[in-house]
């Protein structure tokens, strides 16, 4: 389902097919449309059986980084005495990404599924599903299910009368991009600032409270279900490029296109035909321009660059940037690109956690001769001092937003250089002047 | 991190909030002590009930004052300085009394490129808010911009107290505040 827009044929809904239906949310139906059949399943399998079905899938995390589920999974030593935990993350406040915001509103039985099939995979008892402050209305969605499911005996101390103990928390944010990145929404859930952590100890081995710890996307967790109702061989099928991305994928369309919103493909669909054919293609009178098609802290590409992108891991990489979230925003020939990445700059200037100095002064810096240069007062020296700025921040600080500001915006220039000398040159072109929207 | 300077933490307006004395939250047998009390058996640290027993004070109080982070801090063993550490870190706590109803519009990238300068611009002058973070005269309205609200495809959301408005164009803003309660 193309939420908000109905189903296209070209869609493959697994994890959307029940967007748009509020019925779904009840836990009665959930079931009638096959709901918590894989958590039975799973609550009678090894963990280790149930890692190696993931394994052999080839799911890979929808966060952004795009690690192996089944692997990340394994690195969870069972058995070793220690409470163990789950970490659903749902903060979801990547640019252009509002996929997990979906699945939470219409399916929570969904990733409440997933969630207690994590957790009994890494030995865990407890999951917390970490939601960004902002969206109550899934909070509210999630609540009501959990407490369905928890009268229901799905969850809690003798889960679906398996005698095993796994509970699901929803736990609220209150408000910092950063608390996406795990180590920072670890800090931010054992109710500290939300400082992402140096690495190691990577979270399997010390991560919530001090104990072994997997953190997943909501995505990732709302396959798993599907994964073990219909096999590894059935997810690893839904292919149409490299066999090192499979499975469906909901990729959230935003910015100057004519439909937006969320979208599932099988994993190697045609970037071209989707942008055209299921997205619907420019608003009218426009042509796309430009797009960073994995969330805002990847590289841009040109309309050129996308159209021959088959859209899976490796399928963005050839062109240089990444798959990311699956967040696809798009900029039309009506959009100051100088005007776009300022604004881009801003919001990682004002999201950085301000730790490393190289990103709290980055940022900032890269944002006011962004802001300089749009305002028509910039010079060339200020187009280097940016790709000094960048190489500062690339690979030296304690996570990547550092790296994650300078990436659009480097790539940006890299791509549109006419604009921003224009501006530079005071000679702006009509087609790129300030404030054109929509 | 609440610097910057696209979503200013909304300052006071001449309100005399500050001086009114502090009506405490967790008092002893009160149903939001045992909601508080009930969510420590979660976590295996009370102090992960941090954010939550702030979020309950933000909906009774409306706000954070110096007291509530003292209170919140008595309940979960944390000082008071601990706190404020913590509700300065998130930009969702208000640390100053806001207007009735607090006014967030998305600016990021993909809203702005569909036009979300302007759904500002519109509040502004619907609201009589003079600027971003200022409360209106009459108390009832502050408006500022917000970073992603995750509802890009929506453009341009705007956030009115805990409820999400999708879809909003300058001209449908006058509605939208008269349907404001
Ligand atoms: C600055 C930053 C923000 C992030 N935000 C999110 C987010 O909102 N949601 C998310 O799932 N992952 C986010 N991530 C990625 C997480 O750190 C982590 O890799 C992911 O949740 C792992 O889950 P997965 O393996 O299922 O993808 C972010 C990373 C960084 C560096
Ligand atoms: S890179 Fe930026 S956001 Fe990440 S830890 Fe360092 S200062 Fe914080
Ligand atoms: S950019 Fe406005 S909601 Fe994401």
């Amino acid at each position: 389902m193309g939420y908000p827009h109905k189903s296209h044929p070209r869609e493959t809904p697994v994890l959307s097919k029940h967007f748009g239906n509020p019925e779904a949310r009840r836990l009665e139906t959930w079931k009638s449309l096959g709901g918590y059949k894989a958590l039975q399943q799973a609550l009678t399998m090894d963990p280790v059986a149930i890692q190696n079905v993931v394994k052999e899938s080839g799911l890979r995390g929808r966060g952004g980084a795009g690690f192996p589920t089944g692997l990340k999974w394994s690195f969870m030593k069972l058995n070793d005495g220690k409470p163990h935990y789950l970490a659903c993350n749902a903060d979801e406040s990547e640019p252009g990404t509002f996929k997990d915001r979906e699945i939470m509103r219409w399916t929570p039985h969904a990733l409440i599924e997933g969630c207690a099939i994590g957790a009994y995979a890494i030995g865990a008892e407890t999951a917390y599903i970490y939601v960004r402050g902002e969206f109550t209305e899934p909070i509210a969605r999630l609540e009501e299910a959990l407490k369905e499911a928890r009268a229901a005996g799905i969850i809690g101390n003798n889960a679906m009368g398996s005698g095993k103990k796994i509970d699901v928390w929803v736990h609220r944010g209150a408000g910092a991009y950063i608390c996406g990145e795990e180590t920072a929404l670890m800090n931010s859930l054992e109710g500290k600032r939300g400082n992402p952590r140096i690495k190691p100890p990577f979270p399997a081995v010390s991560g919530l409270f001090g104990q072994p710890t997997t953190i997943n996307n909501v995505e990732t967790l709302t396959a798993v279900p599907h994964i073990l109702n219909n096999g590894a061989e059935w997810y690893k099928a839904m292919c149409l490029s490299s066999p090192k991305s499979t499975g469906s994928k909901l990729f959230s369309v935003c910015g100057n296109v004519a439909k937006p919103g969320n979208y599932e493909v099988v994993m190697g669909f045609s970037f071209k035909e989707f942008l055209y054919d299921l997205c619907g293609g420019p608003l009218p009178g426009r042509k796309f321009k430009a797009l960073i098609p994995g969330g805002s802290s990847v590289p841009v590409i040109t309309i050129d660059e996308a159209e021959s992108v088959k859209m899976d891991y490796e399928g963005f990489l050839e062109v240089g940037t990444m798959l990311g979230s699956g967040g696809v925003i798009i900029f039309d020939d009506a959009q100051s690109m100088p005007r776009q990445l300022a604004r881009l700059s801003r919001f990682y200037a004002h999201e950085s956690c301000a730790q490393c100095t190289q990103c709290r002064e980055g940022t900032a810096w890269m944002t006011k001769i962004l802001e300089r240069i749009v305002a028509g007062q910039g010079t060339f020296e200020d187009l280097d001092t940016i790709f000094d700025l960048a190489e500062n921040m690339t690979g030296k600080t304690i996570c990547v937003l550092s790296d994650s500001c300078a990436a659009p915006v480097t790539s940006g220039i890299n791509k549109f250089r006419g604009e921003f000398e224009a501006l530079i040159k005071g000679k702006r072109s009509s087609a790129v002047a300030l404030g054109a929207g929509v | 991190m609440s610097h910057g300077p696209s979503a200013p933490s909304a300052a006071p307006h001449g309100q005399s909030h500050d001086h009114e004395p502090y009506q405490p939250v967790f008092t002893p047998g009160s149903a939001r002590k045992k909601e508080l009390d009930d969510l420590m058996t979660r976590y295996p640290d009370k102090r992960a009930c941090l954010l939550p027993g702030l979020w309950m004070i933000q909906q009774d109080r409306g706000w954070i004052s110096e007291d509530a982070m003292r209170e919140i801090g008595e309940q979960l063993g944390v000082t008071a300085a601990y706190v404020k550490g913590v509700v300065t870190f998130y930009t969702m706590y208000h640390q100053h009394p806001v207007g009735k109803h607090f006014i967030q519009v998305c600016t990021t990238s993909p809203c702005l490129c569909a036009g979300a300068d302007k759904v500002v611009e519109a509040f502004l002058e619907h609201t009589g808010c003079k600027e971003l973070g200022l409360t209106s005269p009459d108390g009832k309205y502050t408006v500022i911009e917000v970073e992603c609200l995750g509802a890009c495809g929506f453009a341009t959301p705007v956030q009115i107290n805990e409820d999400y408005v999708e879809n909003v164009t300058p001209e449908k803003v006058p509605q939208i505040l008269a349907e404001l309660k």
